[in-house]
């Protein structure tokens, strides 16, 4: 009997050696005699585990990990006789992290052959694409509103208006462009579904060309991903050769093509305009809004623009799930959320769950604290333009208004633990110097604004003047947040402002001190 | 393993562009197609991009110094990035590229003078539930603590 064994090829298992893990496990089952069949997956997103892998058996695939290239001989003598191992994790599926979360766009992320369609279709795959060639593009829209979506980049904007807008703007062309450009720092979302289950974003995006009128389609996706790269090209040549992309899909009338295009390393390129200028080969300097892309978006044409993770949401929406997704969250956030828990975390990883569960669950009871040990001092949400939060804002609940009600965002749903030997001061000094260089330099409050940010911080971390430099700061962060045009300036006050609001006193003397002490 | 580059040669550089200019929006696909045979982006290839594309010169420059991407000349035999962005600073990176810094004798974004090594920061890899990460000629390497910056670091001085 041949053993099914599942290895990810996820970058992040790979960084900590999947590779050398299979090639281990290959030469120890010829060793040994014994056949067996190797599955490059993507990852469960257990990341503290990784490289985890999987042995197919009659009651559900059996975890091993962390596992090294050291432990492949034992681990696979522990598959075959079926016996007890130190890195014996059990039943995949019954694993707690994994067991609390509520996968609906991850559901087939490190189960499935990412390059395989078969394998896909097999997990529900194309069911939801199915379904829409079968309605008429009002009744998709309808569906897609329903389930409440909002842009998972970020900016939240409701899906189904976006989409509506583009469907009824009339042109020669349309197009579908995903925002794969996942910059923010403690984000991994795209890249992992890219890497697990890129058919799923291929379907997202091909029921929003059928919903829209739209033909071509284009994923922009980050230099840094070369792993994406490589599984979402891998995907598009499996999908064309099964149909699902060019012309005629499935048998309809509707004819769809998609491309990957690389960016390269401009961090400012997330920003949708400056993406779509990138994508038409020029500089990724921001255009100013209106015209909304959905109206003049790529070579002036009408554009849906969505995040990986939008796109990744629909075809679970249109396989008849638009209620059940809506039906989880809280207020006017609905649906799920993938959160990430990275940096100085015991348990870091993806876990996707509905939103309202709140920051404090998140960083201590799935997250589980530090891995240093140290206390948790500050968490930063949403990438290098989100808040830092203290543990007195741990309450806020995972939704897109009250973390702006708190001068926070979401943004793409990462967070990033610090302990308590992090520097806010130090923080809020990179905050800017991060704004300074991946400035598009169009509009002038980020251009100059940043490189003065770095300049004042610099002053009130030598001491040179801390009040009135204090002031300074909270100046040019407020002509930052009105004046910029996108959202790097806009937001770059974030991290800077929370920093100096939670954690004054990294910043010198507090104003209140000096004056008792004058 | 060290990424190996043909030497510039403007029939060849000529190929490359040809391949390409039928694209949407050629100019990013096209620059990265010389660096990727050239290691860089030569300078004699810009106004033959600019004359392919029926761009200017002036624009084919703009874009190719817009991206941190493109470079003006020939990394080191091996380029090892190192992500700087706060996941990894939160989890020990900065200490780490400091002792890289002074393991090579070089700052950041700067090469050895005996071109071995090209030291780079990188504003993340993705790999941040395994931080600090690092990349060395296109692998991917996470969990880092000093023994494992230690080899990364002699592995790129090879």
């Amino acid at each position: 009997m041949s053993l099914r064994i599942f290895v990810p090829r996820d970058a992040g298992a790979v960084a900590v050696g999947a590779d050398e893990l299979a090639l281990a496990l290959g030469s120890a089952a010829s060793e040994r005699g014994v056949e067996i069949e190797i599955v490059r997956t993507g990852s469960r997103g257990l990341y503290w585990l990784e490289p985890l892998i999987e042995v197919a058996t009659p009651q559900g695939r059996v975890a091993f990990g962390p596992a090294t290239e050291a432990d492949a001989k034992s681990i696979l003598d522990a598959m075959i006789s079926d016996g007890p191992h130190p890195l014996r994790l059990g039943i995949t599926d019954e694993i707690p992290w994994l067991k609390r979360q509520t996968r609906l766009t991850f559901a087939r992320c490190g189960v499935i052959d990412p390059r395989s369609v078969e394998d896909y279709r097999a997990h529900d795959g194309y069911k939801g694409l199915e379904r829409a060639l079968t309605l008429t593009s009002d009744a998709i829209l309808a569906d897609v509103t329903a389930s409440g979506l909002r842009g998972r980049g970020g900016a939240g904007f409701p899906t189904g208006i976006k989409w509506k807008t583009v469907a009824q703007t009339s042109a020669d062309q349309k197009y579908i462009v995903c925002n794969a450009d996942e910059g923010d720092s403690g984000t991994f979302a795209d890249r992992m579904i890219m890497e697990g289950d890129p058919f799923v974003v291929i379907e997202g995006m091909t029921i929003a060309g059928i919903t829209v009128g739209a033909t071509r389609g284009y994923i922009y996706i980050r230099s840094e991903y070369p792993h994406a790269v490589e599984a979402m090209n891998a995907a598009i040549s499996a999908a064309k050769r099964s149909g699902y992309l060019g012309a005629r899909i499935g048998g309809s009338a509707h004819s769809f093509d998609l491309e990957v295009r690389v960016g390269a390393g401009a961090y400012v390129c997330g920003e949708e305009t400056s993406l779509l200028e990138s994508l038409e080969g020029r500089r990724g300097i921001v255009r100013a809004k209106p015209p909304l892309p959905a109206h003049k978006g790529l070579f002036g044409k009408p554009t849906v623009i969505n995040n990986v993770l939008s796109f990744a949401a629909i075809p679970f929406i249109l396989a008849g799930g638009a209620k059940a997704y809506a039906d989880f969250g809280m207020g006017r956030s609905r649906g799920t959320m993938p959160i990430q828990l990275a940096g100085n975390v015991k348990f870091g990883g993806l876990f996707e769950v509905a939103f309202g569960i709140t920051l404090g669950e998140l960083v201590d009871g799935v997250g589980g604290g530090t891995f240093t040990g140290r206390p948790v001092r500050a968490v930063q949400v949403g990438g290098p333009l989100g808040a830092y939060f203290p543990r007195a804002l741990f309450d806020t609940p995972f939704d897109y208004e009250a973390f702006a009600a708190r001068d926070g965002l979401i943004g793409h749903g990462g967070i990033v633990v610090f302990d308590d030997s992090v520097d806010m001061a130090k923080q809020a000094r990179f905050a800017m110097e991060f704004c300074a260089i991946e400035s598009c330099g169009k509009c002038t409050p980020c251009r100059i604004g940043s490189t003065r940010g770095v300049e004042t911080i610099d002053k009130i971390r030598t001491g040179n003047r801390v009040p009135e430099n204090i002031a300074v700061i909270e100046d040019l962060c407020n002509t930052m947040k009105f004046g910029s045009l996108c959202a790097l300036g806009g937001f770059t006050p974030y991290p800077v402002m929370s920093a100096l609001t939670h954690f004054r006193e990294d910043f010198g003397p507090a104003p209140t001190r000096l004056q008792a002490a004058e | 393993m060290a990424p190996v580059y043909e030497p510039w040669d403007a029939t060849r550089g000529a190929e490359i562009i040809a391949k390409h200019t039928q694209l949407e929006g050629a100019t990013l696909v096209i620059l990265h197609a010389l660096q990727e045979a050239f290691g860089y982006v030569p300078e004699p290839a810009i106004p033959m991009i600019a004359h392919a594309l029926n761009l200017s010169r002036a624009e084919v420059h703009g874009v190719f110094t817009f991206y941190h991407d493109f470079r003006h000349k020939p990394a080191g035999r091996h380029v090892l990035k190192l992500c700087r962005a706060e996941a990894c600073q939160a989890a020990g990176g900065d200490a780490l590229a400091a002792r890289a810094e002074a393991k090579l004798g070089i700052s950041m974004g700067n090469t050895s003078a005996d071109q071995r090594v090209t030291l780079e920061p990188i504003y993340c890899l993705g790999l941040c539930a395994t931080a600090p990460s690092a990349m060395l000629d296109g692998r991917v390497v996470g969990r880092l603590d000093e023994t494992r910056i230690d080899a990364l670091v002699a592995e790129a001085q090879r």
